[in-house]
């Protein structure tokens, strides 16, 4: 009776394990269709011939510009943000922590009604900066601050972590030997959080590049202006299906190069890092 | 204590000052930065730069003294080196170095030896004592182990919960300990009694135990008496000699290559090991402890901690 149990039991086992591959196998399909599908559908012998298109460059040189200033604003801002943030207990910092990844949550289109709501032109800063001669709706700028609110979380959020896991007696004893509160950030602490920077950039650079929803409601798509690659998907959509095709397969390399780049700077970071328990931190990608 | 030192922490109040210049002052607001304290501190897991070599990691403070620093604290071949590559004393070497290239006037040391196995931790203090000898510097060892700070100290203060109990010698602790905490600190026995005073000087004790013993030093009412291992002697039962004698039975007997260390009954006895030899101990035996009344030292006890204690 008892064997016959165990074999049953056996069998169930196996039985689940099973049903968990089928399952894996199932979502892996679903998830690497639309890329596949994408390679060959896209002539591949044609792409650099369609993305020589004036639209196509215009959309890149956009995109480029606009992701790259709003980089260097997030990074400049973000990381002395993140590390008042890992360093200090206030009152009100449950709330900071929650604002900060309030973004990442938000539907993209909720951020650009949100923008246009506050620098629109009836908005609550327009008037202000109207009067200030500061146009920013339908604007370059209106693009990057689009990517500043929806990348930018995924950057502090990662810079906090990786503050946080710096062994504060690290930054004590950088103290006692003489150093400033400056000079023990930028000895001690961005050294040794490099690696969770990296990783945080490299989440909110790939952001950045994807934006679309917050980007068409507060910016639009004006050719050569603020149309970025994805907004030059969705236009050139009906008119060429081809050249649509052309950038995706460039914004697959793209993100591809971006991922391969986080898991290189993952593997960097605990082959370098002395103590993985103590430095060791991993943003999760889900975030 | 010695975060509060060194500027880390700050104390609610009180007054820290290196000869006349005022670190920190409760009561004038005075509170120097870290940086502004001319302090050496090599924390207890060491706290060395993971990112950084060794001589990064010296330099840090003070590059002109790296070098002279890296060879004499013998560590100049592990310049290049990571910390993470390090031994435990080789460790506590960069740590020291890296303390003294500011060139600090005081050295603050937080449980020197307590990140090494026991083994490294003998070396390492000896191999810590010549150093501080030969730096003579104002330095501040925290310790919770005697022999590390009898070793490494000209003074020790005992402090529990944050209140200073004694502050003394090694001598003055062992001689004259203050109270019940220093004698189970410096590793003597501590035996409770009452004591009746005695018409021609001192007092005679009756023993928790059973046992009348006699102090040299006056006493009444409860007292401990504290008594140093090294000052109890071992023999049979019928054996005294007229002298302080406490019977026990032997439960332990721990050799420590030529002494050997003894538990009878509620004393230890640190005797030569040849006596064990002579008088035949072994577990199971009654021996007499006996010591004289000088040794004897009569400490007062500690107010047992009430239930609303601090």
């Amino acid at each position: 009776m008892g064997r016959y149990r165990g074999i049953t039991r056996f069998a169930a086992g196996r039985g689940f394990t099973a049903l968990q591959a089928l399952a894996l196998g199932l979502l892996l399909t679903f998830l690497a269709l639309p890329i596949v599908a994408l390679i060959t559908q896209a002539p591949l012998g044609d792409i650099p011939h369609l993305l020589g298109e004036h639209q196509v460059r215009q959309a890149l040189a956009v995109t480029l510009r606009t992701n790259a200033i709003a980089n260097v604003i997030f990074l400049g801002l973000g990381t002395p943000a993140a590390y008042f943030v890992a360093t200090r207990r206030f009152r009100g910092r449950a709330l900071v922590l929650t604002l900060v990844e309030l973004p990442l949550v938000l539907p993209p289109a909720v951020a650009g009604i949100g923008l246009l709501a506050a620098f629109g032109a009836g908005g609550l800063f327009g008037a202000d900066l109207q009067n200030a001669g500061v146009v920013l709706p339908f604007t370059q700028w209106a693009v990057i601050l689009a990517i500043l609110f929806v990348a930018s979380p995924f950057y502090v959020r990662s810079a906090i972590a990786a503050f946080e896991a710096v062994d504060p007696t690290l930054t004590d004893a950088a103290r006692t030997l003489g150093a400033s509160r400056a000079r023990t950030f930028a000895r001690i602490a961005l050294p040794l959080a490099a690696g969770g920077l990296g990783a945080g950039w490299v989440l909110a650079f790939a952001r950045g590049i994807g934006e679309f929803g917050a980007t068409i409601i507060f910016a639009g798509s004006v050719r050569g202006q603020t149309q970025t690659l994805t907004l030059a998907i969705y236009e050139i959509l009906d008119s060429s299906f081809d050249v649509a095709l052309a950038i995706g397969v460039l914004l697959v390399v793209l993100s591809g190069g971006i991922l391969l780049s986080f898991k290189l700077l993952s593997a960097w970071r605990s082959s370098t890092s002395t103590s993985p328990a103590r430095y060791g931190i991993s943003p999760s990608i889900s975030a | 204590m010695l975060r509060a030192i060194a500027g880390l922490h700050r104390p609610a109040a009180g007054r820290i000052a290196l000869d006349d210049e005022v670190w920190f002052d409760a009561a004038a607001g005075v509170d120097r930065a870290p940086d502004e304290r001319s302090t050496g501190f090599v924390f207890q897991e060491y706290a060395l730069f993971p990112h950084l070599s060794v001589r990064a990691n010296v330099a840090f403070a003070g590059a002109a003294r790296a070098p002279e620093l890296l060879e004499r604290f013998g560590i100049a071949r592990l310049a290049d080196a990571k910390p993470g590559d390090l031994s435990g004393g080789e460790r506590q070497r960069v740590a020291l170095a890296r303390a003294l290239a500011r060139d600090p006037a005081v050295l603050l040391l937080d449980e020197p030896l307590a990140a090494l196995d026991a083994n490294t931790r003998r070396d390492v203090r000896d191999e810590l004592r010549a150093i501080l000898h030969e730096l003579a510097l104002p330095t501040v060892v925290v310790t919770h182990d005697f022999r590390d700070a009898a070793a490494l100290a000209d003074r020790i203060g005992v402090v529990v919960d944050g209140s200073l109990r004694q502050l003394g010698t090694v001598a003055d602790l062992v001689e004259r300990p203050a109270d019940a905490f220093v004698v189970g600190f410096t590793g003597a026995n501590l035996l409770t009694g009452a004591a009746t005073a005695l018409a021609g000087g001192g007092a005679e004790i009756l023993l928790d135990g059973g046992a009348v013993i006699r102090s040299a030093a006056p006493a009444a009412g409860r007292v401990g008496i504290a008594i140093s291992p090294w000052e109890i002697d071992l023999v049979l039962p019928g054996g005294a000699d007229g002298r302080n004698a406490v019977p026990g039975v032997i439960t332990a007997i721990t050799r420590d290559g030529e002494r050997a260390h003894v538990r009878a009954g509620a004393l230890v006895a640190e005797v030569p090991s040849g006596t064990v030899a002579a008088l035949g101990l072994r577990p199971g035996m009654e021996v007499l402890a006996t010591f004289g009344a000088a040794q004897a030292r009569v400490v007062a006890l500690s107010p047992p901690p009430g239930p609303s204690g601090p």
